[in-house]
């Protein structure tokens, strides 16, 4: 069955501005890796390049925090909502 | 709740009585509520997009003593947001214009300002004199600075954050609760995050997050409500939905963990990987014209008659305002999928608002084989300054 992910609006030029993405998948981990499958320029906002999931991106499951989870390895059930939450500053940096 | 000395709260005048009858007649408030944000002090962090519906909203319910720590002018594209400052005030300094303002709204209140930018030298100096702090900035260095400063003097943050249609609230660095650095460690590398010209905001979303945290703000100070402690609002204006994401005190938090790291202020600007560019001029083998073109340069190849091909990575609302004729628009996100597009054998100029993204921009074209990419320097707004003043800026 397929989840939600919600796209924060500074990473939307990377889903064809799309705010939310269907995705499918039995964790966190494999949401996201069908995400950055679909659109591949989100890979390096998201990952590191050894893959590991940058310390600035957060990622909630419904309304909590898969570091206090299961981090990538959370399961996921039908109708849960997967959020991206960067660290987000209007500034000149 | 913040005031701990009751017995020196201080009175009501007849006049500030009539002013503050609207809080004087709930029960949740009352005269000991007020008096107790009359007792209560706020810094603001900025005199901008945040700072003024917060700082107005205080002046007006009655708080003690307001600081402004802000050195910037006020320009004309602060008033779509900015309510601090009119028409009348621009050119001036910020801090200036908003003092003006908030003792018309309010004279009881004491207004303090700081001509300055917030620092590691001087910041906890000025925590200590406030009881909530008001982060208002737009930029990561000073937002670790403001997070640190208050876990280091034990001040509770008013925390918001602004970009385009959406913002974020919360208080951090309470006694019990979590700081900006349990929820975010490390700032992203300045490369993943979108410029301020990429930016933009919705001019009335600081008012909504603003008044978050001026709602915050009040609450610490009389101690009633529920604050938004361990959680973390996000605010969609397009869809005006809030969602709700909870947040938990980190012990490895480097900042308030039981191990704390941070046990004095940094440099933020290089914690954040911010520091001076490097003049290239001077790094052996480098000769700027391989990578860097000023608009006056490209005006004259364009008058030899060559033909460079003009690549403007900037967004289609952004190209309707300006551009330089000839030029062929790709976003700088759609640039990975779409560079295909672009010819091998002529020379490219990459070009933007103002040079950042083109950079990006420059740098991804060479990661994929293009050996011919100048980036524009100053990008559309250096043009229009030094060679085409008929077009607006913006």
């Amino acid at each position: 069955m397929p989840n939600t992910i919600n796209i924060p609006t500074p990473l939307r030029p990377f889903t064809d501005k799309h705010e939310s993405v269907e995705v499918s998948g039995a964790t966190v981990g494999e949401l996201l890796a069908d995400l950055t499958t679909k659109y591949d320029g989100l890979r390096k906002h998201l990952y590191t390049d050894e893959g590991k999931l940058r310390n600035f991106v957060n990622v909630y499951l419904n309304d909590e925090d898969i570091r206090y989870l299961q981090k990538e390895q959370t399961p996921v059930k039908t109708g849960d909502t997967l959020s991206i939450v960067p660290s987000v500053a209007g500034g000149r940096v | 709740m913040i005031t701990e000395t009751d017995v020196e709260l201080p009175t009501l005048s007849p006049d500030e009585i009539k002013r503050y009858s609207r809080h004087l007649i709930m029960p949740e408030v009352g005269m000991d509520g007020q008096r107790r944000i009359k007792a209560g002090s706020v810094l603001c962090i900025g005199a901008g997009g945040l700072g003024s519906p917060a700082a107005m909203y205080l002046a007006a319910a009655g708080i003690g003593r307001i600081g402004l720590v802000d050195f910037d002018v006020v320009d004309f594209s602060n008033l779509q947001r900015q309510l601090l400052h009119g028409t009348k005030d621009v050119g001036t300094s910020k801090n200036e214009s908003a003092k003006r303002r908030l003792n018309d709204l309010n004279p009881h209140v004491q207004v303090d300002t700081y001509e300055t930018l917030l620092s590691s030298e001087n910041a906890l100096d000025l925590f200590k004199q406030y009881d909530v702090i008001l982060d208002g900035t737009d930029n990561f260095p000073t937002r670790y600075l403001v997070n640190d400063a208050c876990v280091l003097t034990g001040k509770p943050n008013a925390y918001g954050s602004i970009f385009r249609f959406e913002g974020q609230a919360s208080v951090f660095a309470t006694k019990d609760g979590p700081c900006y650095r349990c929820l975010y460690p490390e700032p992203p590398p300045p490369g993943l995050v979108p410029s301020c010209a990429e930016g933009g905001v919705l001019g009335v979303l600081p008012g909504i997050i603003g008044v978050i945290q001026a709602t915050e703000t009040l609450k610490l100070l009389t101690g009633i409500g529920e604050p938004l402690i361990g959680r973390f609002m996000i605010y969609d204006a397009l869809k005006m939905k809030f969602r709700e994401l909870k947040l938990r005190k980190d012990p490895d938090c480097p900042a308030c963990g039981t191990h704390p790291t941070v046990t004095k202020l940094i440099d933020y600007e290089q914690f954040c990987g911010i520091r001076p560019e490097p003049d290239l001029s001077q790094v052996a083998g480098a000769n700027v014209s391989d990578w860097e073109i000023t608009p006056v340069e490209l005006k004259k190849k364009l008058d030899a008659g060559e033909t460079p091909f003009i690549l403007d990575v900037r967004e289609p609302n952004e190209y309707q305002i300006n551009r330089i004729a000839g030029s062929t628009l790709i976003p700088l996100g759609e640039l990975p999928r779409r560079y295909q597009e672009l010819p091998r054998d002529r020379e490219i100029i990459a070009q933007c608002k103002m040079g950042g993204r083109s950079a990006k921009a420059q740098d991804f074209l060479k990661s994929v084989g293009f050996t011919n990419v100048k980036n524009l320097k100053g990008g559309i707004l250096e043009w229009i300054d030094k060679v085409d003043p008929t077009q607006p800026k913006y």
